[in-house]
C-alpha cells in the first residue's frame, strides 16, 4: 500500500491566498511586538510581575508547543520502530510539524528569557545544574531539536539530489554538490535509526519533565493539579495528543491544499486514541481519588470549572467519539474529535501553568496583555506559513501515484 | 493533606515512572543537614520590633537601591497594605495583628529572603546562579543567570523579585544576607542599625538558643513556635512571634525541604542514565524484531 503513495511537493494551489495574507499580517504584528520586547523589556509588553513570573509565553509557546509537537515522536515510534508501514504517509508531515513546533518553542523561550543572550550557559558543563528540572527540559529540548533537524535532512536531500542546478559560473559545483548530497543521503540512511530512537527517548524524558516543573511549587499550586504524578500525566497526555494532532493538521492541510484527506490512515490511527487517552483518564481519576481531591472538583470555583471543562470536553467526549467506528470513518468526526483533544491539552497546560498557580501575596490574578497574545498568535501564524512553504517545496506530503501523472505537481520536470 | 500522604504519593509516582522506564525506584534522597555552628542566622523578634523601618533604609543604602532619606522611612502609612520585597527593596516591614486579641495590639514583621537550609531557588536554577555558600548565605550570581525566573516559581516564601523594567541585564533581586559584610566580620546592615535588638545576628546555633531562651523567659509574650527552625527543612532567618504565625503572612510549610519533591522524581528518571538507556535498548530491540517481521509484508 505504501508503495503507491509518494511524497511530493504540493503545487496545486498558489502560496498566497486571502487566508495566508491574514496570517501574514498577524505574523508581522507579532514580529513587531517581539522586537519591542527586546527594546523595552518584559515589563513593557507583558503583565508578568513578581507574583506571576511565568505567563502565556511559557504556558502556550513553550509548554503547549512541546506537547502539540508530540505527533513527531509518536508517529515515528509507530511507523519506524513498530514498523507499521502504512503509516509512513503521515510521518513526514508529523516530523515537519515537530521540527517547526520545537523551533518555535525555542523562539518562545528566547522571547521569555530576561537574559536570552546567556542561553548558551545551559550548554556548558560548569553551569550544569543536574537538580534543576528546567535544566533537564532545556537540555532534552535542545538535543531533540537537533535530532529533528537530522531526521528532516533526508527530505531535503531527496528534494535536491540529481537536481542541483546552480546558475552560470557556479554550475561547476553542480556535480560536486550532487555527489555530496548522494553520499550524505546514503550515510543518513545508515544511521537514521539511531536518531529515530533517540528522538523517542528524548521526547519521553522532556515531556514528563515538563510535568515535573511545577512540582517544585507545592504551596502555590491548586490541589486539582498539584500531584507528584504530574510527570506521568504530562507524558501520557503528550502521547495521547500525538495522533490527534496529526489528524487535526492533516485534515486542515488537505483542505487548504485541495487534497483528498487521508481518511483511511487517519481513521486507522484514531483507533489508538480511546486506549491512550483512556489510560490518561484512568490515571488522572485515580490520582484525584488517591489524593482525595474530589471536593475541589465540585467546589464550584473557577478551578473546578476549568478542571471539568478540561476533562469533559478534552478527554471524555473525544474518548467516546473515537470509540464509535462511524465517527472515526468520517472526516468531520475525525476532525471534531481531534480538535477537542488538542484543545483539551492546550487547556491542561494553561491550567497547570497559569490557572493552578496561586502565589502568596497575589493581589490580582494574571491575565496576559494584548501584546503577549499577539506574540503567541504571531508565532502560530508563522508556523502555519512556514509549514505551507515547506510542503509546497519539499517532498513532505504523500499523494497517490496516479495523481502524480498530472505533471504540474512534479518538481523539476 | 498530611506529610505521609505526600510521601506516599511521591513514591507512587516514582514507582510508576521507573516501572515505565524499567528500573526500580531510586533510594530516597540523602541531604546533608546544615551545620548550625557554621552557618549564620538572624533572629527576627517581632515582639521587640518597633516598626521604625530603619532596617529598610539601611538595606537600601547598603545596596544602593534607593537614595530616599531616613526621615522618609518614618512614614507609617505604608503599613496600610501588605508589601513584599521588590526589585527596589530587598526587605520590607509589614504590620500584622490578631483579630482574636482583645487589646488589638499591632506588631511589625520584617521580611526578606530566608536563606533556606535547602533552598528551592538553588535546586530550581537551570544554570546554578543560586548557591548556598558555606556561611549559610544563599548567593545569587547575576552573570550566570539566564533570566528564566524559575527560581521565583520555586521559592516557597515568594521572595525573589525581578527587574522587569530592564531590557538588558535584568537581575533577580533578593536579600544578599550582606555577604560582603559578613565575610569581613561585620553584621548585616539591617542588624547593625536595629535600635531595639529585634534583629540578632549569630551562628544559627546561637540564634536558635537566644530564641528559645526568650520564649522561656517570657512565655506569656511569645508563641512557642520558632518559625523557621524546621519550616521547609529550616531557614537561616528565624522568627519569634507573639502568637500563632497564621496571623502573619508567613506561609504554613511542613518540615520537608522543598527540593525533595522534584529531585526525587528527577533522580529516579536519570539514575546513572540507566532508565533512558534501558528505554533506548528496548526500543531498538522492538525496531529490529519488527523490521524482520514486516519485511515480507512491505515489499
Ligand atoms: S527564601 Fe526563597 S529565595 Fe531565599 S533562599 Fe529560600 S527559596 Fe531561595
Ligand atoms: S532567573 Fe536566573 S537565577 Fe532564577 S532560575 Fe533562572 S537562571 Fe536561575
Ligand atoms: S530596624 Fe529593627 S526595630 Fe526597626 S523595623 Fe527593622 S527590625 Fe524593626
Amino acid at each position: 500500500m505504501s508503495g503507491h503513495e509518494i511524497p511530493t511537493p504540493i503545487r496545486k494551489v498558489p502560496y498566497f491566498t486571502k487566508g495566508t495574507l491574514v496570517l501574514f499580517g498577524i505574523m508581522c504584528l507579532g514580529l513587531a511586538t517581539f522586537l519591542a520586547r527586546f527594546l523595552f523589556g518584559l515589563g513593557a509588553v507583558t503583565n508578568l510581575n513578581d507574583q506571576y513570573p511565568w505567563g502565556l509565553w511559557i504556558a502556550i509557546d513553550v509548554a503547549t508547543g512541546v506537547a502539540l509537537a508530540a505527533g513527531g515522536f509518536t508517529t515515528a515510534a509507530l511507523a519506524e520502530i513498530f514498523h507499521r508501514g502504512k503509516y509512513h504517509v503521515i510521518t513526514r508531515p508529523a516530523l515537519l510539524t515537530a521540527m517547526l513546533g520545537y523551533t518555535f518553542v525555542a523562539i518562545g523561550v528566547v522571547t521569555d528569557l530576561g537574559r536570552y543572550y546567556n542561553i548558551w550557559h545551559v550548554l556548558l558543563p560548569p553551569f550544569w545544574q543536574g537538580n534543576s528540572v528546567l535544566f533537564e527540559v532545556g537540555m532534552c529540548v535542545m538535543i531533540y531539536l537537533t535530532v529533528l533537524y537530522v531526521e528532516f535532512l533526508p527530505i531535503v536531500v531527496e528534494r535536491f539530489v540529481g537536481r542541483v542546478n546552480f546558475p552560470g559560473p557556479f554550475s561547476i559545483f553542480n556535480k560536486i554538490v550532487d555527489l555530496f548530497l548522494k553520499l550524505a543521503g546514503r550515510a543518513l540512511q545508515r544511521v537514521l535509526w539511531v536518531f529515530i530512537i533517540a528522538g523517542v527517548v528524548l521526547s519521553c524524558l522532556h515531556q514528563s519533565s515538563l510535568g515535573t516543573l511545577m512540582v517544585i511549587a507545592p504551596y502555590k499550586m491548586h490541589p486539582l493539579w498539584y500531584t507528584s504524578l504530574s510527570p506521568l500525566l504530562f507524558l501520557l497526555s503528550a502521547i495521547a495528543v500525538g495522533f490527534p494532532m496529526v489528524i487535526f493538521e492533516s485534515i486542515l492541510a488537505s483542505r487548504s491544499l485541495k487534497l483528498k484527506p487521508e481518511t483511511k490512515v487517519l481513521s486507522s490511527i484514531a483507533r489508538y486514541t480511546p486506549i491512550i487517552l483512556g489510560t490518561y483518564f484512568i490515571v488522572k481519576i485515580g490520582d484525584i481519588t488517591l489524593r482525595e481531591a474530589w471536593p475541589y472538583v465540585i467546589e464550584g470555583s473557577l478551578h473546578s470549572f476549568m478542571w471539568s471543562v478540561e476533562m469533559i470536553l478534552g478527554v471524555v467526549t473525544p474518548i467516546v467519539l473515537f470509540s464509535i467506528k462511524r465517527v472515526r470513518n468520517s472526516v468531520g468526526g475525525l476532525f471534531t474529535g481531534a480538535t477537542l483533544i488538542v484543545l483539551g491539552v492546550v487547556l491542561n497546560r494553561i491550567n497547570v501553568f497559569i490557572i493552578a498557580y496561586k502565589p502568596l501575596y497575589a493581589v490580582k490574578p494574571y491575565f496576559p496583555t494584548f501584546w503577549e497574545i499577539i506574540v503567541t498568535a504571531g508565532l502560530a501564524c508563522a508556523l502555519v506559513l512556514i509549514y505551507r512553504f515547506f510542503v509546497m517545496n519539499l517532498p513532505v506530503i504523500s499523494v497517490p501515484e496516479k495523481d502524480l501523472q498530472s505533471a504540474s505537481t512534479r518538481v523539476g520536470s | 493533606m498530611d506529610i505521609t500522604r505526600r510521601n506516599f504519593l511521591g513514591l507512587t509516582a516514582l514507582g510508576t515512572l521507573s516501572a515505565a522506564t524499567g528500573t526500580s525506584a531510586a533510594s530516597s534522597l540523602h541531604r546533608e543537614p546544615v551545620d548550625n555552628k557554621k552557618v549564620y542566622g538572624v533572629l527576627v523578634d517581632t515582639v521587640l520590633c518597633i516598626g521604625c523601618r530603619k532596617c529598610e533604609w539601611a538595606c537600601n543604602q547598603e545596596h544602593k537601591l534607593s537614595d530616599k532619606k531616613l526621615q522618609e522611612y518614618e512614614d507609617k502609612s505604608v503599613f496600610d497594605r501588605h508589601r513584599r520585597p521588590s526589585d527596589s527593596a530587598y526587605t520590607v516591614v509589614n504590620e500584622f495583628s490578631n483579630s482574636e486579641d482583645p487589646t488589638g495590639k499591632k506588631y511589625q514583621i520584617k521580611v526578606q529572603c530566608m536563606h533556606c537550609n535547602h533552598p528551592a531557588c538553588e535546586s530550581a536554577c537551570i544554570v546554578g546562579a543560586f548557591k548556598k555558600v558555606e556561611n549559610g548565605t544563599v548567593r545569587y550570581d547575576a552573570w550566570k543567570c539566564i533570566g528564566c525566573r524559575y527560581c521565583m516559581i520555586a521559592c516557597p516564601f515568594q521572595i525573589p523579585a525581578y527587574e522587569y523594567s530592564k531590557a538588558i541585564e535584568p537581575r533577580v533581586m533578593k536579600c544578599t544576607f550582606c555577604l560582603h559584610r559578613t565575610e569581613v566580620g561585620k553584621r548585616p546592615a539591617c542588624v547593625e542599625i536595629c535600635p531595639n535588638e529585634a534583629l540578632v545576628f549569630g551562628t544559627r546555633e546561637q540564634i536558635l538558643q537566644v530564641a528559645h531562651e526568650r520564649i522561656q523567659a517570657r512565655p506569656e509574650k511569645y508563641s512557642a513556635h520558632v518559625y523557621g527552625e524546621h519550616e521547609a527543612g529550616g531557614t537561616s532567618w528565624i522568627y519569634l512571634l507573639p502568637y500563632d504565625f497564621k496571623h502573619t503572612e508567613l506561609p504554613a510549610l511542613d518540615d520537608r525541604p522543598i527540593p525533595d519533591r522534584t529531585e526525587k522524581i528527577q533522580h529516579a528518571i536519570f539514575k546513572s542514565f540507566v532508565p533512558p538507556a534501558a528505554l533506548y535498548g528496548l526500543l531498538g530491540l522492538i525496531m529490529y524484531t519488527q523490521k524482520r517481521d514486516s519485511r515480507g509484508e512491505e515489499d
